[in-house]
């Protein structure tokens, strides 16, 4: 089977390729790369016009819930709304139940992603034994089943001297360690960012030393073993300098920056962003709403800047949703029992525009941090269109206007701030391994 | 006249005139408690209900005298824990509730912000009754009610409040309160009590007592919770009674006609000497007979046809 996809702008940071290129797919893999007005024979067409295509994007940070949290999301639904959102590859979390901490676990999920799942799926194997953050988890087991990184993701280690056995062990076995960064001593029964906003909403702070801490603990244990580090979710301006200041001491450490945290700040909690779904409360605006609950905390506007900064001088690596998918029952309650984080891969794509219109990226550059980027970190052969790469390819229209639906969301969960937001990018065709799987 | 409001959530979104409306229906219905028969059919058939997740006997019983002495039907209901260790959502409470028909609803909760929560999902007026650490708009209001009452206005007073503002709700709506009505707050406590960039809301900072309530004329104390606090933020009680603890010694910086408040429960010995808290100068039980006061008058308020927007 033969598929070209023409009259679109092609960009592929990874083979220094943004023009007008037609893309022609042959079993399943990419053929040739075609200076635009080519004519294929026997080939079915996609016409691109007006549209971006680019490698498939690559998320480094989901959670599928799967195996059991089913009620929140499934493999089958969050890899639907990865196609959606235009993801061809999903690195998901190790918090399922049970945990994700040996290779009975990782054959399961791959083999339900195999049967179910609409886009590749790569677990993250548990650092330490069910996340308990005492002893380590079988890292070489894991890594034969399929894992391609460790993390205790929202668990941090807090134990100083397992994060340095993590990162030791890992590097035998080439893997990154992820850390979600925020100590939990400090952190201490916080909901937000510590700041006015808190103090005037009575609720109880997370400082920005609390993340910032643990980022400076595990760059210098990445230091002493010379182990690969991934930074989760950077939020914290402090962060940013911490992980700039690192690289240039080549310090093998790479960083993620999610979209709610480089738009959002912590003013979101006490009222909606204008323009969005505020419930009709008071002042017309609704503060307390759950789902501006996460974590790492939505920060102050110069935290946001510097996310925003970071990611387009390079300082952050890669854009990641940190899709977290929550059921009604974790969030419809009061604010402080409520669950943390948010969905995201449907909203990713769209929110990542908004900085290539306000020209704080290129388009060029934030299809590196959705593609070729996340793809080396956790050494994926992907995030590039060469002939022979695998056809993951997705297609959108940066410009076309739209409204932020979660009740159209393909996730279980509609958990977010999102909702009712007027922004622009539509995801038109995602392509897996040469397989139309969503189109519009 | 009413409030063209369908809910008193907190103090912050209150206009001056809005709160001067409340002080002066509040002072009208002062008289009610003071007669023979303290009852006038003003709200009668309708019902308030005082929904608590948190343990009150104050406030609860202040508004259940209040409901009662406008004829209102009130109804208690008391809950405890959160929502996750019933397994119910907040939602679902509450439309359990509004599936009874109330008019008004008391809501007392630990957590910040349910209040809000209710007012936007419940038909029902809802008056927050202290949510967590945010707000508590009727103590304030009694608060203003009993110093304007002892020294014949608020503006350009110096009030200082003292004790854990972190964790306290009668803080917050007071210094929104007080700033709105022109007078000059300060708040005053253990560093470790004081909340991140609390001098936005409008207030000087000290952590010396002493400075603390130099030259006011109104000092509020604030009960020392022990009970809330994991890994407490003072050291012993009998150090923060040391430095913080309100006694004649520490009184005399102030002004030698100040007053002195207390939300209550009194810890007598711990925030406050009880010579002090007995002494001349203390509001203390005015306020609380204010409170009756002040909740007529928010029930009434509410009671009306249902403005749009929330106070």
């Amino acid at each position: 089977m033969r598929l070209i996809i023409k009259n679109g702008h092609l960009i592929d940071p990874k083979n220094r390729r943004n023009g007008r290129f037609d893309l022609l797919i042959e079993e399943g893999k990419v053929r040739d790369i075609l200076k635009a007005g080519h004519t294929v024979a026997s080939a079915d067409v996609i016409d691109a016009k007006g549209c971006i295509v680019s490698p498939g994007f690559i998320d480094l940070h989901v959670h599928l819930r799967e195996p059991g949290y089913e009620y929140k999301e499934t493999i089958r639904s969050g890899t639907l709304a990865a196609a959606a959102g235009g993801f061809t590859s999903v690195c998901c979390m190790a918090n399922t139940n049970p945990v994700n901490d040996n290779a009975s676990i990782t054959e399961y999920i791959l083999k339900k992603a195999k049967e179910e799942g609409t886009v590749n799926v790569f677990p993250i194997g548990a650092l330490s034994r069910g996340l308990a953050g005492k002893e380590l988890s079988p890292m070489g087991e894991l890594k034969k089943a399929g894992c391609v990184g460790f993390s205790d993701d929202g668990k941090t280690v807090q134990n100083s001297r397992l994060m340095r056995l993590a990162l030791e062990y890992a590097k035998t076995f080439d893997a990154p360690v992820i850390s979600h960064a925020i100590c939990s001593d400090l952190a201490h029964g916080g909901v937000m960012h510590e700041g006015f906003v808190a103090t005037k909403l009575g609720l109880p702070g997370i400082p920005s030393a609390a993340e910032d801490i643990i980022i400076s603990r595990d760059i210098r244990l990445a230091e002493t073993t010379g182990a690969r580090l991934h930074i989760a979710h950077l939020s914290t301006a402090e962060g940013v300098e911490l992980v700039q200041k690192a690289k240039k001491k080549g310090i093998r450490v790479t960083a993620e920056a999610t979209p709610h945290h480089f738009t959002l700040t912590d003013e979101t909690v006490e009222a909606h962003p204008p323009g969005t779904a505020a419930k009709p409360s008071q002042d017309g605006a609704s503060p307390y709403d759950t789902n501006t609950k996460i974590m790492p905390p939505l920060r102050s506007e110069k935290d946001r800047r510097a996310i925003v900064e970071g990611l387009a001088t390079g300082v952050i690596d890669a854009i990641a949703t940190d899709h977290a998918p929550h059921a009604l029952v974790d969030k419809e309650i009061e604010f402080d029992s409520a669950a943390f984080g948010i969905v995201g891969l449907e909203t990713a794509l769209s929110l990542s525009l908004q900085l290539v219109e306000k020209k704080k990226l290129t388009m060029k550059k934030m299809v590196e941090l959705l593609t070729i980027n996340p793809a080396r970190i956790v050494g994926l052969k992907k995030g590039g269109l060469e002939p022979g790469a695998s056809a993951d390819v997705v297609i959108f229209n940066p410009s076309l206007s739209c409204k932020i639906d979660p009740a159209k969301f393909y996730s279980k969960s509609k958990n977010t701030p999102f909702g009712g937001m007027k922004v622009k990018g539509v995801v038109k065709y995602t392509i897996v391994g040469g397989k139309v799987i969503y189109q519009v | 006249m009413q409030l063209a409001r369908k809910d008193l959530l907190g103090i912050e979104s209150l206009s001056k005139k809005e709160i001067e409306l409340i002080l002066e229906t509040a002072k009208t219905f002062q008289e009610i408690s003071t007669r023979e028969v303290k009852k006038v059919p003003t709200l009668r058939g309708k019902t308030v209900i005082n929904l608590f997740f948190e343990d009150s006997t104050r406030t609860r019983t202040s508004f259940e005298i209040a409901g009662k002495r406008l004829s209102a039907d009130v109804i208690n209901i008391s809950q405890k824990g959160s929502s996750v260790a019933k397994g119910e959502t907040l939602l679902d409470t509450a439309k359990n509730i509004e599936a009874m028909g109330p008019d008004l609803i008391v809501c007392r909760h630990w957590a910040a912000g349910v209040p809000h929560f209710l007012a936007s999902r419940l038909k029902a007026s809802i008056i927050n009754a202290g949510d967590g650490a945010h707000e508590h708009p009727t103590q304030a209001l009694l608060d203003l009610m009993t110093i304007r009452e002892a020294k014949g206005k608020i503006a350009g007073l110096n009030v200082s409040i003292v004790g854990d503002i972190s964790h306290s709700r009668v803080a917050r709506s007071n210094i929104h309160a007080l700033n709105k009505m022109g007078a000059r707050v300060t708040v005053a406590g253990p560093a470790t009590m004081i909340p991140a960039e609390i001098e936005k809301m409008g207030v000087k900072v000290s952590t010396d007592l002493r400075k603390g309530i130099a030259s006011a004329d109104v000092i509020m104390m604030l009960r020392i919770q022990r009970e809330r606090l994991t890994m407490s933020p003072f050291p012993t009680l009998r150090e923060y009674s040391q430095l913080y603890g309100l006694n004649k010694e520490a009184l005399k910086g102030a002004k030698p006609d100040v007053v002195i408040m207390h939300p209550g429960p009194v810890n007598r010995g711990v925030e406050i000497d009880p010579e002090v808290a007995d002494g001349p100068y203390s509001l203390i039980l005015d306020q609380v007979t204010n409170g009756v006061a002040i909740r007529m008058a928010v029930l009434y308020l509410l009671s009306g046809p249902k403005g749009k927007a929330a106070l």
